[in-house]
């Protein structure tokens, strides 16, 4: 047991070395206001920003840099106010709403505030205006969530898929499942943006890695715990704690602040129907679809699928009829680990990476899980998709901001009503 | 290299308000989990509603500060109820996934902008511990052993008001867990079948063991809300609750003085490593981090510990190895 934790620690501490290599910080010091000024993904350089307290006493100011920040160091944690100076902004760019130049802000002792403008192309014509009956354009707004809610239930879908299955063979619950989607968007990072290699190589590349690690982690860790007859409680607990180390490995690496990649940052929409949608979210989708298929057609018709569902199903009988459970599992691992970076390599590409971006839709995908039945891999799939689908179609009658808890409402009454989930057996719920 | 600084720094964490709102959130933690092996992932969530209902009670609406903490105590009974009857009868893993899921519904509504009329929004709620610190009996002026440890005197009430809420839960659920209810409590983590066999509502005992860890949670957040004289709704995330799991594996589960030497010990080492290594960087004894990057390695050995605790010290420092069911029924 010894050598194997020695053994991880040491393949932990090489990914570090390779992050190290060539991983930039970008880190904010003590008390300040700060933020990223940008519009539709692009950094907008060269845009004057005043701090005053909140007795208009001036406090300091900054311009943007290339990459679209600035920030103002306050000598103490107070209220205040910071103004944009719109005369400042480049040509065709203005501020959303003309009359929120000035932000009023709390900072605390030893934090650094984030303050957000929101900008749009002036030259465009303001969204969500153009004419049109309001029956048809409300049709036309269900048609956009449903196309979102399928979009975002497919990036849950694939890091749901790895996490039924995982629970599925081993028991484990495992909460550092939204860590796996984060490393493999930050390793395609690192192959992107540090060594400068174009994203259609950088994922592949990240894709192989994240597999080698999900198959690390079974071989030289989880796979040694469950020898050791850990009980699934201890290990439920275990991957809480590598969760929030892996976490702050990643904000240790590439900072608190969110990154993008280096292709297919910005791009414009192109209008399907109803439905408005970039090129690279309809190609995303189409991979994830590809995958998830090929994920289902591998479990029903290959042999190692076959396998998998059986040890999934009762790994003793499993290994008494000749099945190496081991390594069953272990392909569960790597699989799964692949599938869950693909998701987060995809998410990326439409939304700042984070060190948080994972750990942000874990509970989406508990709850995908949950609703399609623990540790089976079709209602995973299922699941994920009503999920997605509910999140973004919920936002038609609550506030998007608070989409999420619907969610997770479902989450609690699927338990109480149908407690095995949809695609689920009674027996499961012990 | 400042010693006295860093030594300070970590011993007046060690006894201080981070020490008592974690100890608090562990004891109840340690009734849920230690005693009764419930798998409460949501007491982030309690003691947000602890926190809150004070806020809510003097800040937005303008009432006593005593109905505040009334508020605070019954709907974290009312909290553990809901979520009890959908989950108690089924195994432990769907407990764990239901709370961690509820406590992210209570932070996501205090912050949402559209009730940041009543929570605050992101920005949470201040001026609402006016009149706890009216009730201070120390005279202004630092208290303390100089040089090493050092309080203002409104420190000094939130201290002795949380230690007291320390001593008091501790010496209640001493108390209680050598009673026959308790011993219903221990044998229902040992067997809940054979507790059942011989005739006990387990359902009710597991209710009321989840109902008193979410109330004693609520109470953390008093403290919490407290001794900053300020809510922020981002404190309250799920990472809080881990950091109370660890507080609580970290002294040892199902004993009663393992929550709070557990946090005494967690803070204080957390900040003597913080501290040390940040005035490390500052005076240029360790040059390739970054004084922010010290947070993140801070976070990095918390779920280290948690992970080499579980696996090579599972009962922590005074638990007893064979006591710790840690395996799911």
């Amino acid at each position: 047991m010894r050598r194997a934790v020695i053994a991880f620690t040491a393949f932990m501490g090489g990914l570090i070395l390779v992050f190290l290599a060539g991983a930039s910080t970008a880190w904010a010091e003590g008390e300040e206001v700060r933020g990223t000024l940008r519009l539709q993904g692009q950094p907008v350089q060269g845009v004057k920003i005043t701090v005053t307290s909140d007795a208009d006493a001036p406090v300091g100011d900054a311009t943007t840099g290339a990459d679209g920040t600035w920030s103002v160091p306050i000598e103490k944690a107070g209220s205040y106010k910071v103004t944009l100076d719109q005369a400042t902004l480049p040509a065709g760019k203005a501020l959303r709403d003309p009359n929120r130049g000035t932000l009023t802000v709390q900072v605390f002792e030893g934090n650094a505030r984030n303050v957000l403008f929101g900008l749009v192309d002036a030259n465009a014509p303001p969204k969500g205006q153009d004419g049109g009956g309001g029956g048809s354009s409300y049709w036309d707004r269900v048609a956009q969530l449903v196309f979102e809610g399928l979009n975002l239930g497919l990036i849950i879908a694939l890091g749901a898929v790895g996490l039924s299955l995982i629970f599925g063979t081993t028991g484990l619950t495992n909460f550092a499942h939204g860590e796996l989607l984060t490393i493999g968007a930050f390793l395609a990072f690192f192959f992107n943006t540090v060594l400068g290699l174009h994203l259609l190589v950088a994922a592949p590349i990240a894709l192989v890695i994240a597999a080698a690690f999900g198959w690390g982690q079974d071989r030289f860790f989880w796979g040694q715990l469950r020898r050791r007859k850990t009980g699934l409680i201890s290990m439920m607990i275990i991957s809480i704690g590598l969760a929030l180390f892996l976490r702050a490995l990643l904000l240790f690496l590439f900072g608190g602040g969110g990154e993008s990649y280096d292709q297919y940052v910005a791009q414009a929409g192109i209008q399907i129907g109803p439905i408005s949608a970039t090129p690279k979210s309809l190609i995303a989708m189409g991979i994830e679809i590809a995958v998830l298929i090929a994920v289902g057609l591998a479990l029903t018709y290959t042999r190692l699928g076959k396998a998998t569902r059986a040890v999934a199903d009762n790994p003793a009988l499993a290994s008494s009829s000749g099945i190496n459970v081991d390594r069953v599992i272990r392909i569960v691992w790597a699989a799964g680990t692949c599938i869950a970076a693909l998701a987060g390599i995809l998410l990326g590409t439409t939304q700042n990476l984070n060190f948080q971006m994972g750990q942000q839709i874990l509970l989406l995908m508990f709850a995908g899980v949950t609703l399609g039945g623990l540790g089976t891999a079709y209602g995973a799939l299922v699941g994920s998709l009503v999920v997605g689908m509910f999140v973004q179609v919920s936002t038609l009658w609550i506030p998007p901001e608070m989409k999420t808890i619907g969610a997770l409402v479902v989450l609690i009454i699927v338990l109480m009503v149908r407690p095995q989930g949809i695609l689920g057996r009674r027996e499961r719920i012990g | 290299m400042d010693w006295t600084l860093i030594i300070s720094r970590a011993v007046e964490a060690g006894i201080g308000s981070e020490a008592i709102i974690y100890a608090l959130a562990a004891i109840g933690l340690n009734v849920q989990f230690g005693y009764t092996g419930l798998l409460n992932f949501g007491q982030a969530g309690f003691l947000a509603i602890g926190a809150y209902s004070i806020a809510v009670t003097v800040a937005t609406f303008g009432l006593p500060f005593f109905l505040g903490v009334g508020i605070g105590l019954l709907l974290a009974a009312v909290l553990a109820l809901l979520l009890g009857i959908p989950t108690l009868r089924l195994r432990a893993d769907y407990l764990a996934i239901v709370t961690i899921a509820a406590a992210e519904i209570v932070r996501l509504v205090v912050r949402s902008v559209a009730l940041s009329d009543t929570f605050g929004g992101t920005d949470g709620l201040q001026a609402f511990s006016g009149s706890f610190y009216d009730m201070n009996p120390y005279p202004p002026g630092e208290y303390g052993i100089p040089p090493i440890i050092g309080f203002d005197n409104r420190s000094m009430w939130v201290l002795t008001v949380g230690w007291v809420l320390v001593a008091i839960a501790s010496f209640i659920l001493f108390m209680a867990m050598k009673s026959p209810w308790g011993r219903v409590l221990k044998a229902i983590r040992e067997d809940e079948d054979a507790v059942r066999s011989l005739g006990k509502n387990v359902f009710s005992y597991k209710m009321q063991a989840l109902v008193i860890g979410g109330v004693i949670g609520s109470m953390a957040g008093f403290i919490f809300a407290l001794s900053r004289s300020a809510v922020q709704p981002d404190l309250y995330s799920t990472d809080l609750t881990f950091y109370a799991y660890t507080v609580l594996i970290l002294g040892g589960a199902a004993r009663i003085l393992g929550p709070i030497v557990g946090s005494m010990l967690f803070w204080l080492l957390l900040i003597l490593i913080g501290t040390g290594l940040e005035n490390a960087v500052n005076t240029g004894t360790i040059t390739f981090i970054t004084v922010n990057q010290v947070g993140a390695i801070r976070l990095m050995l918390v779920g280290l510990g948690l992970i080499l605790l579980l696996i090579y010290r599972p009962q922590g420092i005074f638990g007893d190895k064979r006591e710790i069911s840690l395996d799911a029924r």
